[in-house]
């Protein structure tokens, strides 16, 4: 089976430059510079059908589209590694791992876009994570790869590395932008999108860390080729961060279109053997899915959409029947009150009145009118904020309380949970 | 307030951005310092903002909004644990409860000898590891139960 990011690694062995030249790295980039015009190279990235691997699934191909080709000034490609979406954790194993991928996927980007300049921003709780980056930027640079005229050619790029120092709103590609510039990562109002305004005000292209590490191999083997691997509108391979209730826990990389049952296999199944009860399949954010609808369903955009959820960033969290939904639901409604970043009353009053509803839905001390009020919550808070934080703090709320309203109700009725027996009986916060 | 030392940590990062852009190296620059004052006082944030040519306000805006930087003594060994929900599935709570109880503290306090601080952090982006423990921001444990615990601990206090 064929693995475009991930194949061939042997954990920390095997991610200095020498080894990714064994593997055929920078052949890509040796391949556009010496005979693709930049035009050519967006065409191949189009023809993959390689989607947006931070979330949104948004086409790359096209995305490159909307940067501005005749601008004398500078233009950036940035690269977001600020990976912080909770269950999400393969752009920390394409880092350490494969660290080349993304740099030599990010050149290729730069030549296509003909940027000058590009900024990998990582996550700030993988300090060591960032020490390689660094380190793997300096083996690029010495090499040539990176700098003025690269292997000989007209083109120049340099890349650097940026640390953050936790925010999950820097995921935001604005907020990101902002937090590059040194300020408060609070998102900015699109348009102007970043490919008009982005960073220091110039046209600016970010991609997930996974989209551009899977470049190189789009280039060097055709788009054609990596669209094959997934199916049509899904091309390609997708690294599968798989957490929560599974007995190996872990990043599996498989085409796009790969069954749930089959992931769910890989990693082992379901820890103790126990019967899934729900799973989360795109990160956090997105609306959580009963078990028995998961275990149909293939995991590609498409089919994920059509079931009601989205496949976001890969992220899969698998829930047992000794889960208490209700619970899980309040550590997540906690995060996005915890990570607003306040610009936006919606959100910011919204997101800590879900969690104090349901916190003491959780304690023991629920309303009969909660539920409906948490629904109400969601629809005040969806679609009305600058950016996605509120959708996505509003998007499990109707989700959970959809697929499992008996046990919310039971919560509230019997003041005591469904699954564990009792609710906690904590001071209410 | 900054050591010569510091202050050359942060130009190798002022040189990472135009040289009209210095605000950019702002949060390395804080990381920096509270590296070597265990903790951002506001006298901190002002050589930074100094040293930067900022507004000392910007800086306090930064460092406020970003949560890894301390803005109080933490201990000489803040510990973060996250307990979102992938983590909290795979044993985080069960540690943390561990955890709080070895120390005798609980989360935003430091022990009374200023060795260790307890935070609970949000996502790490690792939650294939869990239960983790990040110690002073930088240094991460995976797999975390009460046997590695004792070690790291061990290993911290000598």
């Amino acid at each position: 089976m064929t693995q475009v990011i991930l194949g061939g690694l042997d954990g920390n062995r095997t991610w200095r430059l020498a080894d990714y030249v064994a593997r055929g790295g920078y052949e890509a980039l040796r391949k556009a510079l010496s005979g693709m015009t930049p035009e050519q190279v967006i065409e191949e990235v189009k023809k993959s059908s390689l989607r947006g691997r931070g979330g949104a699934g948004f086409p790359t191909g096209l995305k490159w589209t909307f940067m501005p080709r005749n601008y004398s000034g500078d233009k950036y490609v940035v690269c977001n590694s600020d990976e912080g979406e909770p269950g999400t954790f393969k752009d920390r194993d394409i880092l350490r791992y494969n660290p080349h991928a993304l740099i030599e996927g990010m050149i290729l980007a730069g030549y296509a876009m003909g940027a000058t300049r590009g900024y990998n921003y990582i996550h700030g709780e993988i300090w060591s994570v960032y020490e390689r980056c660094e380190e793997a930027v300096q083996e690029a640079r010495d090499a040539g790869f990176l700098g003025q005229n690269i292997l000989g050619s007209e083109f120049s790029f340099d890349l650097f590395n940026h640390h953050g120092y936790g925010a999950y709103i820097c995921g935001e590609e604005t907020a990101l932008l902002e937090s590059l510039e040194g300020k408060k990562g609070q998102p900015r109002y699109k348009p102007p999108f970043p490919a008009t305004y982005g960073l220091y005000g110039k046209p600016t292209t970010i991609n997930n860390t996974e989209t551009f590490a899977s470049v190189p191999w789009i280039i060097r083997h055709g788009g054609q080729a990596f669209l094959e691997l997934g199916k049509p509108n899904n091309g390609g391979t997708k690294i599968f961060s798989v957490s929560g209730h599974v007995s190996r826990p872990g990043n599996y990389e498989v085409p796009l279109g790969t069954p749930f049952a089959k992931l769910l296999e890989m990693a082992g199944g379901v820890r103790g053997g126990r019967k899934i009860k729900a799973v989360i399949p795109g990160g956090s954010s997105m609306p959580v899915l009963p078990g028995d609808v998961m275990m149909q369903l293939d995991m590609d955009y498409d089919s994920i959409s059509k079931a009601g959820s989205m496949l976001g960033s890969g992220a899969v969290i698998v829930m047992d029947e000794t889960t208490c939904m209700v619970r899980a639901l309040e550590r997540l409604s906690w995060f996005y009150h915890e990570e607003s970043c306040g610009q936006c009353t919606p959100c910011r009053e919204g997101t800590g009145w879900l969690y104090r509803v349901i916190h003491r839905m959780e304690h023991g001390q629920g309303r009969a009118e909660d539920l409906d009020l948490l629904l109400s919550l969601s629809d005040n808070i969806q679609g009305r904020t600058i950016c996605a934080l509120g959708d996505a703090a509003a998007m499990p709320v109707r989700s959970f309380v959809n697929h499992f309203r008996a046990e919310f109700e039971h919560h509230v009725t019997h003041k005591r949970c469904l699954v564990e027996g009792s609710a906690r009986q904590e001071k209410v916060a | 307030m900054l050591s010569e030392q510091a202050k050359r940590k942060m130009d190798a990062e002022l040189a990472k951005y135009p040289a009209d852009r210095r605000q950019s190296a702002v949060m390395s620059a804080l990381r920096i310092a509270q590296d070597e004052h265990d903790w951002l006082s506001r006298e901190v944030m002002d050589a930074v903002a100094a040293y930067l040519g900022m507004p000392a306000i910007a800086v306090y805006e930064v460092a406020t909004f970003y949560e890894m930087y301390n803005l109080k003594p933490m201990g000489r060994h803040k510990m973060t644990v996250c307990t979102n929900l992938p983590c909290a599935l795979s044993g985080a709570t069960e540690f943390c409860e561990t955890l709080k109880k070895r120390l005798g503290i609980d989360f935003n306090e430091v022990t009374a000898d200023g060795e260790f601080g307890l935070k609970e952090g949000q996502c790490f982006g690792a939650c294939g590891d869990a239960p983790v423990l990040l110690v002073n921001n930088h240094q991460m444990h995976s797999f975390m139960d009460e046997e590695k615990l004792e070690a790291l601990l061990k290993e911290l206090k000598s």
